[in-house]
C-alpha cells in the first residue's frame, strides 16, 4: 500500500495541492531539500497532465497520485485513466489537438529532464508516471 | 499563492517597453490569466514586452507555454519579449526544455529595457 494516496478531481486548481502534499510526504520520506523543488515540479507536471487528458477524453473519474515511501528511496505514482490507442491501430476518437499535444510533450520533456528515474506508460484502461528519489537516512540527533 | 499580475510601460533608448510584472505561482491553474494578460497587450498594441519573473515562486510547462505564445504573438507585430530572472530554480526549467534559446533572459528589469536586438 502507498504511504500516502491521493485522489482528486481532475481539475486545474487542485494539482497545487497534489505538489504540496507530494513535497511534505517527500521531505518527511528523506528526499534531499535540494531536490524538492524537482518533486514539486515533476508531481506537478505529471498531474497537469493527468487533468488535461481526462478532460480531453471527458473522463470524470478522479486523478490518482501514490506516495510511496520505501527504504531507499520515495517513489510517486500519477496514474490517469484515459484510453491510449493501441500502438498500429486506429488513432482514438479522442486525439488531442496540435496544441494539447505540444502542451503534453513539453510537459513529458520536463519530467524526464528532472527525473533520472522515470518509467511512463500508457494503455487501452490509461496511463501511469512512476518517478523515484533516492532518500537519505534520517540524521542521528546526537552527534 | 495565487498568481499576482502588474504591467507599467518604462521609456527606454529603443522606445517604449511594457513591463509585466509577475509574482506566485504560473501553474496549470493560473497560466490562462497570465495568457489573457498578453494577449490583451497586445491586442492593445504593446508589441515589446518584458516579463520580470523575479517574483514567480514556481513556474510550469504550462506557463512555459503562454510565454512562448506571448513571444509568438509579438513576433507576429515585429515586437520582443524579454525575460527578468535570477533564480535559478526558474532557470533551470528553461535550460531543461532548450528554450533559453528563445528568450533572452536579463538579470534586471533595466537592462532588458536597454537592450538592443
Amino acid at each position: 500500500m502507498a504511504t500516502v494516496e491521493l485522489r482528486f478531481s481532475a481539475l486545474p486548481e487542485h494539482v497545487r495541492t497534489a505538489r504540496l502534499v507530494a513535497a511534505a510526504v517527500a521531505r518527511r520520506a528523506g528526499v534531499d531539500e535540494a531536490v524538492l523543488d524537482e518533486v514539486r515540479l515533476a508531481v506537478g507536471e505529471a498531474c497537469s497532465r493527468a487533468v488535461g487528458l481526462h478532460q480531453s477524453s471527458g473522463i470524470s473519474a478522479p486523478v490518482r497520485v501514490m506516495l510511496i515511501e520505501d527504504e531507499k528511496q520515495f517513489s510517486i505514482e500519477v496514474g490517469d485513466e484515459a484510453p491510449r490507442a493501441l500502438p498500429g491501430g486506429a488513432s482514438s476518437g479522442a486525439a488531442p489537438g496540435d496544441a494539447e499535444a505540444e502542451e503534453d510533450e513539453m510537459g513529458l520533456a520536463v519530467i524526464s529532464g528532472l527525473v533520472d528515474d522515470l518509467e511512463v506508460s500508457a494503455g487501452e484502461n490509461g496511463g501511469l508516471i512512476r518517478m523515484s528519489w533516492p532518500t537519505t537516512p534520517p540524521a542521528t540527533l546526537a552527534s | 499563492m495565487d498568481l499576482s499580475l502588474s504591467t507599467r510601460n518604462v521609456s527606454g533608448p529603443n522606445g517604449d517597453r511594457t513591463v509585466v510584472e509577475v509574482g506566485g505561482e504560473i501553474d496549470v491553474y493560473t497560466a490562462p490569466k497570465l495568457r489573457e494578460q498578453l494577449v490583451e497587450l497586445v491586442n492593445d498594441g504593446s508589441f515589446h514586452l518584458v516579463v520580470d519573473m523575479e517574483g514567480v515562486d514556481f513556474l510550469d510547462s504550462t506557463g512555459l507555454g503562454v510565454l512562448v505564445g506571448g513571444l509568438k504573438r509579438v513576433r507576429a507585430h515585429e515586437g520582443s519579449l524579454r525575460l527578468v530572472c535570477n533564480q535559478e530554480r526558474i532557470l533551470k526549467i528553461f535550460r531543461i526544455t532548450g528554450l533559453t534559446k528563445v528568450f533572452p533572459i536579463h538579470t534586471s528589469v533595466e537592462e532588458a529595457v536597454n537592450a538592443t536586438d
